[in-house]
């Protein structure tokens, strides 16, 4: 898997300057700055990025200071899609007027400001086929303002709006295959990434910037605070995410569906399929579930359907 | 006046103070993998000659890059 010769090594992506400066204000252990920090290891020149409103946005912007040393703009929640646009648009105008070089465009939102509120702004700039790189990173609630669930929120999990109790056992519904709705849109390239495999990650985050027309990042970003687990487990839980199939690694490029990485070797080799319970089980949120037979092999069979889902896409 | 935002190191202070426990290199061990670099959450952890630096002014602690060193050379002690 290669982006026009795009052949990341730790040792050559370490002597670039970092484009996300330490001593912003994101929680110990988040994992949004991972995967921000690895997506801008796979910029190819001069870069503008737009920030829905979220964690991301308001963790690293207190003014009259930035945590980002490149260009960078927010305007609202439900449109980081449509300023995308924008500037694009702007983009054009500049080159063919001044023939300047286009910079490149990554618009950063969480699952909030991507599933929820932001969808129809993603919707409309992605039918318009307008040329940027969308990341999505999903810690899969609404983190910034207190833990509330979103349409990425997976069945069971705890959140302050789906609590856990006699009547309800968390989130009653399933999460948005939010990857399939927006590969049913026919852009270029969508793919899904784990910070736990960061080569995959900024090879899929590089092909999004390259190809001509919209590109989708969704990638997994554990929260500590949401999701209730250590802040060390942060790496742990984005790899048990990916090894126990609930989070699968792949890639549609021009409607061609194919697993990448570990999730083609667990597709080649079931043996290395872990059990969900291993995902579940750091995490807080999902306690409840554990100490409920019935209700964990709910989760397993769900993971499993969705696992076969992706793989039969996928040709596997 | 555009109130434009400038990017600095610690926009949001020496967050540093937030931890309380700190990550300690061993040279020894260390291999330079860079494991530890790349899945830092701060970019605290940046790199010289041969080997990596924490940054503490910015480190908040949060033990990531001791639980991700394959060879064990990070540990996590109280502040």
């Amino acid at each position: 898997m290669n982006a026009g010769g795009f052949n990341p090594n730790l040792k050559g992506l370490s002597q670039q300057e970092d484009l996300l400066l330490p001593g912003h204000r994101l929680c110990a252990g988040c994992s949004a700055s991972i995967v921000v920090r690895q997506v801008l290891k796979a910029v190819r020149g001069p870069t503008i990025v737009v920030n829905a409103t979220g964690c991301l946005e308001v963790a690293t912007t207190i003014y009259p200071y930035t945590s980002w040393a490149l260009p960078w703009i927010h305007s609202a929640f439900e449109n980081v899609a449509a300023t995308a646009s924008g500037v694009v648009a702007a983009e054009r105008a500049f080159e063919r007027k001044k023939s300047e070089p286009k910079s490149d465009v990554i618009a950063f939102g969480g699952d909030g400001g991507t599933y929820d509120i932001g969808f129809q702004a993603l919707s409309g700039a992605l039918e318009r086929y307008d040329d940027f790189l969308y990341v999505l990173y999903d810690n899969e609630a609404y983190m910034n303002t207190g833990i509330q669930r979103s349409g990425s929120t997976p069945k069971y999990a705890w959140t302050t709006t789906t609590p856990v109790g006699s009547v309800e056992a968390g989130k009653m519904e399933y999460k948005k295959p939010i990857d399939l709705i927006v590969a049913a849109h026919d852009i270029p390239y969508v793919a899904t990434a784990s910070p736990a495999y960061w080569r995959d990650l900024i090879v899929k985050a590089r092909k999004g910037i390259e190809v001509d027309g919209p590109a989708f990042l969704h990638a997994i970003s554990t929260c500590d605070r949401g999701w209730r687990h250590d802040t060390s487990d942060t790496i742990e839980i984005a790899r048990l995410a990916v090894e126990t199939c609930y989070f699968p690694l792949f890639e549609v490029e021009n409607g061609e569906f194919k697993l990448t990485g570990r999730s083609r070797a667990i597709a080649k080799r079931p043996e290395l399929k872990k059990p969900v319970s291993e995902f579940l089980k750091p995490q807080g949120r999902f306690s409840h579930i554990l100490k409920n037979q019935s209700m964990l092999e709910e989760v397993q069979e769900n993971v499993d359907r969705y696992w076969e889902r992706i793989k039969k896409l996928c040709g596997e | 006046m555009i109130p434009l935002s400038k990017p600095k190191k610690g926009a949001s202070g020496k967050t540093g103070m937030w931890r309380t426990e700190k990550p300690v290199l061993d040279k020894e061990r260390c291999t330079n993998c860079l494991l530890c670099w790349v899945f830092c959450p701060e970019s605290a952890i940046y790199r010289t000659e041969d080997k990596v630096e924490i940054d503490y002014e910015y480190c908040k602690g949060c033990g990531v890059c001791a639980n991700e060193c394959a060879r064990g050379a990070i540990k996590m002690e109280e502040e």
